[in-house]
C-alpha cells in the first residue's frame, strides 16, 4: 500500500495536557481535598497467612477525631475481575502479608495513623503457601473455598481442592510424536520473580456514600473508571448507574491500576462515616505490599528441532506465583496458552498454563501482561536452541517466524495486514550490526580486558488481552463556532490517548488542531462507555470510534447542508472545516452554520444540534477452547523486537548497554513524539525488570523490600548510551488510518534481549532474573570453577 | 455542640494545645507568615497550608523526588524537610517557574521534547533541572542525568528529560549573550 501523507496523522504534535503538567497545574486524585472530607488508613496482617482469633478496636474508636473504625466484620462483601474471591477487609482468615485486616477514617491523616495503632488484633500464625511447588502439592489451600467461589465460567478453569486459581491448556498436533521424531530436543526451566509497578502517585481515591440513597461518588487514580462501576456495583448489589466513577489526572499506572482497588473500602468507609468523603491514599510501602504486583513465574519448556533449523515442537508448563487473590492473575496465565511460544509457526504445541494461589500480595495485570513473562522463557530458549544447532539466532528464529498464510499456536491465519516480525528483526539487527554470536577465542581474548562485549536480539509479540465482546465508543459535539469536543472513555494516564484522538479526530474532521479538543477528566456519568484502559488497545479501538464518530458527524451536517443546497447529500464532501457542494465549490457552509442547526434567512431553521456518535466492538474473537486452546482470541497482534550492544565488567558484574534497538510494527504512527516516548520508557522499564527489580520475601512470606531505599527502579543513571525507537510502518487494513496498538509492547522481551547479549559476551546462558551485577558476577565465577 | 474548653476528649480542645511556631519564609518571590505545627513537613506546608499542590508526594522517605523544590538556591526532597527548618528561606515551587503568564525556557522545552507522560514526577524533575541549570549553565549529558538522578520517572524512561534540559541550558546561554 502506498504511504499516504496526512494533516495530522504522524506529526509530532505537542501533547495537550503539557501546559498544565509542567506547570503544576494539573490536578491528580493525590492532590484533591473535599467539602467535609476524612482521610482513612489501614492495618495490615504481619503473617502470610493467619487466623485472626481477636481484634479490639475500641481505644481507635475513642480517639479525639476519629470517625469510624471498620473491620471484617463490618463488611460481607466479595468482589474480583474474574474469580469473586477478595473480601474487602479481610475476615476470619489473612492470606497474604499487607492484606487489610481493619481500617479507621479520621479527621486528618496523623489521628488515622494513631487510631491504626490503638488497634489490637491477636493473630493464630498459619502455616503458609509460599511458592509454585508448595502451591501444586495442595497440603494447604489458600482458597478453603475454592470449590464454591463464582468465576467467569469457559474462560477460567479453577481446579477443584486446589490452588489453581485457573488451568489453561494449549494442545494442537502431537507434540510427544514431534519431539520423537526431532534431531534435538531442548529442555529449559526459567524463572523470574515478582516485580512491582511502582507509578509515582501510589493508588488513591475518594469516595461519597449518599447515606440516603445507593448513590456512590468516586474519584480514583484509575485506568477503569468503568470497571470499577460494575465491579463494585455487582458486589454492592445496586444497579451500575448508582455509582458515578470520575478520573482526573492519573499519576502513572501500568496496568496496576486497572480493575478495582481503593474505590471499595473507601466507600465502605464513606457510608460509616454518614457520606462523609473519605480519601484513601497508598503509601509507598503500601503500594508494595498491600495493592498487587506482577507475579513471579517458572517456565519449564521443551523444543523438538530438526537439525535444519525447523521447529517441530514446544511444550511448556508456565507457573504462576500468582499470590492470594486471583484478580487479573487469571488473565495474565491465560496469555501464555495463545501467545506463549512466540512470534513462530509451530505445528505441534502443548502448553499448560496454571495460574497458582499462594499467600503472598496478590498478582494483577502490568505493561504487556503475560508476556514479559513468558518471552523471557521463550526468547531465552530460541537463543539456546540455536547454541544447540550451532545456528546462527537470526537465521533460527527467521526460519521460524509468522508470515502471511502461517498460523498462530491458537491456529489463527496470519495476513498480509496483521504485521511482520520479521521486518522488526531485520530492522533491530541491522541496528546494532548483528553479525551472530562471537567465537569462543574472541571472547577469551575480551576477558583479558576485564569487560566483554555482547550483542543480542530478541522477538516479541502481544494482541489485546480482553473479552471477547469488549466494546468502546466515542462522542464528537460541534461547537456553535465550527470547533469540536471529543469525549472517550478511556483515561490518559501519561501514555497519551487523548493527544491520538485529538490528531484522529481532527483528521477525520479535517479541521485545524487548534480547533479539537478531547475533554479531560473521564466521568462515567458523563463519557461514554469503554471496557477499559489497558492492553494497547486504545487507539485501535477507541481510533476507530472516535473515526465512526467524526464521520456521523459529518453526514449529519451534510444532510442539513443538502436541504440548504436542494441536492443530494452524496454531493457534498467535506473539507478544512466545510462542507461543500462537489460540482459547486462556492456552494459551502461551515461547520459552525451547521453545529446547531442551520437557520435561514427568514428566521427558519432545520437541523439541530450536531452530536457525532461512534462505537467499535471486538468482532469475530471467540473464547478459546478448553481442552485445545483453539480460537480467536487476538484482535489485533503487534510484532516487535529488540536488539541490543552491551558491555560487562567481569568483576563486579556491571552491564553497561551502549545501544539498544526496538522496533515495533504500529501499522501507523499517530504522534511520532508520543510513540517514541511509549518505546523508550517501556524499554527502560522492562531494563528495570531484566537488571535489578524484584520483590524478595523471607522464609515466612513477609516482603522483605517494599520501600524505594530496597526496591529499585531505573534513573536516569541507568540509561542506556543510546535508545534507538524503530516504528515499521505495515497498515492495518481495519486500523484507525492503519494502525495497530504498541503502549505495552516496548517492555516484552527486554530481559530476554540482555540475557542473549550476556551470552554472547560471556557464553553463559542465563535462566533467571534478575541480571543483577551480583547474579551475573556469582554466574561468572561459577562458570571458571566448571572450568 | 460541645465546649472545648472543658471537654479534654473533644478534638478541637486537644487541638488547640498543640504548640505552634511563627514561621516567616518567601515562597515562590510572596512572603508567608504563619502559625505552624512544628513538627509538619515543607511538603505538607507547602500542600496543605499553602495549597500549592503541584508539589507531589511519592513515598514520603526522600528516595524519589517527587516532592523536589527549591529551598535557598539548593534542591531539597520537601518531604524530609521540617516546615520550621524553611524559617527565613526562599522557597522555589514549580508553581513559581512561569512569570507573568508566560513559561520558562525549561518549561517549554519539557513540552517541546514530551518530557513528561503522566506529568507527576513533573514538577520535582523540572526543579532539580533548574537547580543544576542555575550552578552549571552548561552541563554535559552526564552531569544533566546525575543532576536528575535523584528524581524517579517511571514513564519517559529519560531520555526526552535530558534533551530537554541540554536544549534548554543552551536557549538560556544563548538569551544571556
Amino acid at each position: 500500500m502506498e504511504k499516504r501523507e496526512y494533516r495530522h496523522i504522524g506529526k509530532p504534535l505537542d501533547r495537550a495536557e503539557a501546559l498544565e503538567k509542567v506547570t503544576g497545574r494539573a490536578t491528580y486524585v493525590h492532590d484533591m481535598e473535599l467539602p467535609g472530607m476524612l482521610y482513612g488508613k489501614s492495618l495490615h496482617s504481619p503473617y502470610a497467612r493467619a487466623r485472626i482469633v481477636s481484634i479490639d478496636t475500641s481505644d481507635a474508636k475513642a480517639l479525639p477525631g476519629v470517625k469510624a473504625v471498620l473491620t471484617g466484620e463490618d463488611t460481607s462483601h466479595l468482589i474480583g475481575l474474574y474469580m469473586i474471591d477478595k473480601r474487602i477487609i479481610a475476615s476470619g482468615i489473612t492470606r497474604y502479608q499487607g492484606e487489610v485486616v481493619a481500617a479507621v477514617a479520621a479527621i486528618d491523616e496523623d489521628t488515622a495513623e494513631k487510631a491504626i495503632s490503638l488497634i489490637k488484633v491477636e493473630y493464630e500464625k498459619l502455616p503458609a503457601v509460599l511458592n509454585i511447588d508448595d502451591a501444586l502439592e495442595a497440603k494447604i489451600l489458600v482458597h478453603e473455598d475454592i470449590n464454591e467461589l463464582e468465576y467467569l465460567k469457559g474462560v477460567f478453569f479453577p481446579q477443584p481442592d486446589s490452588n489453581i486459581a485457573s488451568w489453561n491448556k494449549t494442545i494442537t498436533g502431537d507434540v510427544e510424536k514431534a519431539f520423537l521424531e526431532s534431531d534435538f530436543v531442548i529442555e529449559s526451566e526459567m524463572y523470574l520473580p515478582a516485580a512491582a509497578h511502582t507509578p509515582i502517585e501510589t493508588h488513591v481515591a475518594i469516595a461519597e456514600v449518599n447515606p440516603y440513597s445507593d448513590k456512590i461518588k468516586i474519584w480514583s487514580s484509575a485506568q477503569s473508571p468503568f470497571a470499577i462501576r460494575q465491579l463494585m456495583a455487582k458486589s454492592f448489589g445496586i444497579p451500575e448507574g448508582e455509582i458515578q466513577v470520575i478520573v482526573p489526572y492519573v499519576g502513572g499506572a501500568f496496568g496496576g491500576k486497572a480493575g478495582v482497588h481503593l474505590e471499595p473500602l473507601a466507600a465502605l468507609l464513606s457510608k460509616a462515616c454518614k457520606g462523609r468523603p473519605v480519601k484513601v491514599q497508598a503509601t509507598r510501602e503500601e503500594e508494595f505490599n498491600q495493592l498487587p504486583s506482577r507475579a513471579g513465574m517458572r517456565s519449564k519448556i521443551k523444543t523438538g528441532v530438526t537439525k535444519d533449523g525447523k521447529i517441530t515442537g514446544f511444550k511448556a508448563y508456565y507457573d504462576w506465583d500468582s499470590g492470594a487473590y486471583a484478580d487479573y492473575g487469571v488473565n495474565v496465565g491465560k496469555t501464555a496458552i495463545y501467545s506463549g511460544a512466540g512470534a513462530y509457526e509451530i505445528p505441534n504445541v502443548e502448553i499448560h498454563s496454571r495460574t497458582l494461589y499462594t499467600n503472598k500480595v496478590f498478582s494483577t495485570a502490568y505493561r504487556g501482561f503475560g508476556h514479559l513473562e513468558t518471552h523471557w522463557a521463550i526468547e531465552r530458549q530460541m537463543d539456546i536452541v540455536a547454541q544447540k544447532i550451532g545456528m546462527d539466532p537470526y537465521e533460527f528464529r527467521m526460519k521460524n517466524i509468522l508470515e502471511p498464510g502461517k498460523h498462530t499456536i491458537s491456529g489463527e491465519i496470519i495476513s498480509e495486514s496483521t504485521g511482520s516480525p520479521g521486518d522488526c528483526l531485520t530492522a533491530v539487527a541491522k541496528a546494532i550490526n548483528w553479525t551472530g554470536y562471537q567465537s569462543e577465542e574472541e571472547r577469551k581474548a575480551q576477558m583479558k580486558t576485564g569487560k566483554v562485549r555482547g550483542k543480542g536480539i530478541a522477538l516479541l509479540q502481544k494482541a489485546p488481552a480482553m473479552p471477547t465482546s469488549t466494546t468502546t465508543s466515542a462522542i464528537i459535539q460541534m461547537d456553535g463556532d465550527g470547533n469540536a469536543k471529543v469525549l472517550i472513555g478511556a483515561i490518559d494516564m501519561g501514555q497519551g490517548a487523548n493527544t491520538a484522538m485529538r490528531q484522529i479526530a481532527a483528521e477525520a474532521l479535517d479541521l485545524p488542531i487548534e480547533k479539537v479538543e478531547v475533554v479531560w477528566e473521564a466521568d462515567t456519568h458523563k463519557n461514554p462507555y469503554d471496557w477499559q484502559t489497558v492492553a494497547s488497545k486504545f487507539t485501535y479501538m477507541g481510533g476507530n470510534a472516535v473515526i465512526r464518530a467524526a464521520e456521523d458527524a459529518i453526514l449529519q451536517m451534510k444532510k442539513v447542508a443538502a436541504q440548504v443546497f436542494r441536492c443530494e447529500a452524496d454531493k457534498l464532501e467535506h473539507k478544512d472545516g466545510y462542507i461543500y457542494h462537489v460540482h459547486h465549490m462556492e456552494k459551502r457552509l461551515p461547520y459552525g452554520k451547521l453545529a446547531r442547526g442551520y437557520a435561514y434567512e427568514n428566521g427558519n431553521a432545520i437541523g439541530g444540534v450536531v452530536i457525532g456518535r461512534g462505537t467499535y466492538i471486538a468482532d469475530g474473537l471467540t473464547n478459546l477452547d478448553a481442552e485445545t486452546g483453539q480460537g480467536l482470541p487476538a484482535l489485533v497482534w503487534t510484532y516487535g523486537a529488540h536488539g541490543i550492544d552491551l558491555e560487562v565488567d567481569i568483576e563486579t558484574g556491571d552491564i553497561h548497554i551502549f545501544k539498544i534497538a526496538s522496533a515495533f510494527d504500529v501499522g501507523q504512527v499517530i504522534n511520532r513524539k508520543v510513540i517514541e516516548g511509549q518505546i523508550i520508557g517501556g524499554v527502560l522499564q522492562g531494563l528495570g525488570s531484566a537488571l535489578f527489580e524484584g520483590m524478595i520475601f523471607n522464609q515466612e512470606g513477609k516482603l522483605m523490600n517494599p520501600s524505594f531505599t530496597d526496591y529499585k527502579i531505573p534513573t536516569a543513571m541507568d540509561i542506556p548510551d543510546e535508545m534507538v525507537p524503530i516504528c515499521i510502518e505495515n497498515p492495518q487494513f481495519d486500523g484507525p488510518f492503519g494502525a495497530r496498538g504498541v503502549a505495552e509492547h516496548p517492555m516484552i522481551s527486554v530481559p530476554s534481549v540482555v540475557g542473549n547479549a550476556l551470552y554472547d559476551a560471556l557464553g553463559i546462558n542465563f535462566y533467571e532474573l534478575p541480571l543483577s551485577p551480583e547474579n551475573v558476577a556469582l554466574a561468572i565465577v561459577n562458570n571458571k570453577k566448571e572450568d | 455542640m460541645c465546649n472545648h474548653h472543658e471537654n479534654k476528649n473533644c478534638f478541637e480542645y486537644v487541638d488547640s494545645q498543640m504548640p505552634r511556631v511563627f514561621l516567616e519564609l518567601v515562597v515562590n518571590g510572596e512572603k508567608v507568615q504563619e502559625l505552624i505545627d512544628p513538627t509538619m513537613t515543607l511538603l505538607n506546608f507547602l500542600r496543605i497550608n499553602l495549597k500549592l499542590f503541584g508539589t507531589k508526594e511519592g513515598c514520603g522517605e526522600g528516595e524519589c523526588g517527587a516532592c523536589t523544590i527549591i529551598m535557598n538556591n539548593r534542591t531539597v526532597n520537601s518531604c524530609l524537610v521540617l516546615a520550621i527548618e524553611a524559617q527565613d528561606a526562599d522557597i522555589l515551587t514549580v508553581e513559581g517557574l512561569s512569570k507573568d503568564g508566560e513559561l520558562s525556557v525549561l518549561q517549554q522545552e519539557f513540552i517541546k521534547y514530551d518530557a513528561l507522560q503522566c506529568g507527576f514526577c513533573t514538577p520535582g524533575m523540572l526543579m532539580s533541572a533548574r537547580a543544576l541549570l542555575d550552578r552549571n549553565p552548561d552541563p554535559t549529558t552526564e552531569e544533566v542525568k546525575e543532576g536528575i538522578a535523584g528524581n524517579f520517572c517511571r514513564c519517559t524512561g529519560y531520555q526526552t528529560i535530558v534533551d530537554a534540559i541540554l536544549s534548554a541550558a543552551k536557549r538560556e546561554r544563548e538569551e544571556l549573550r
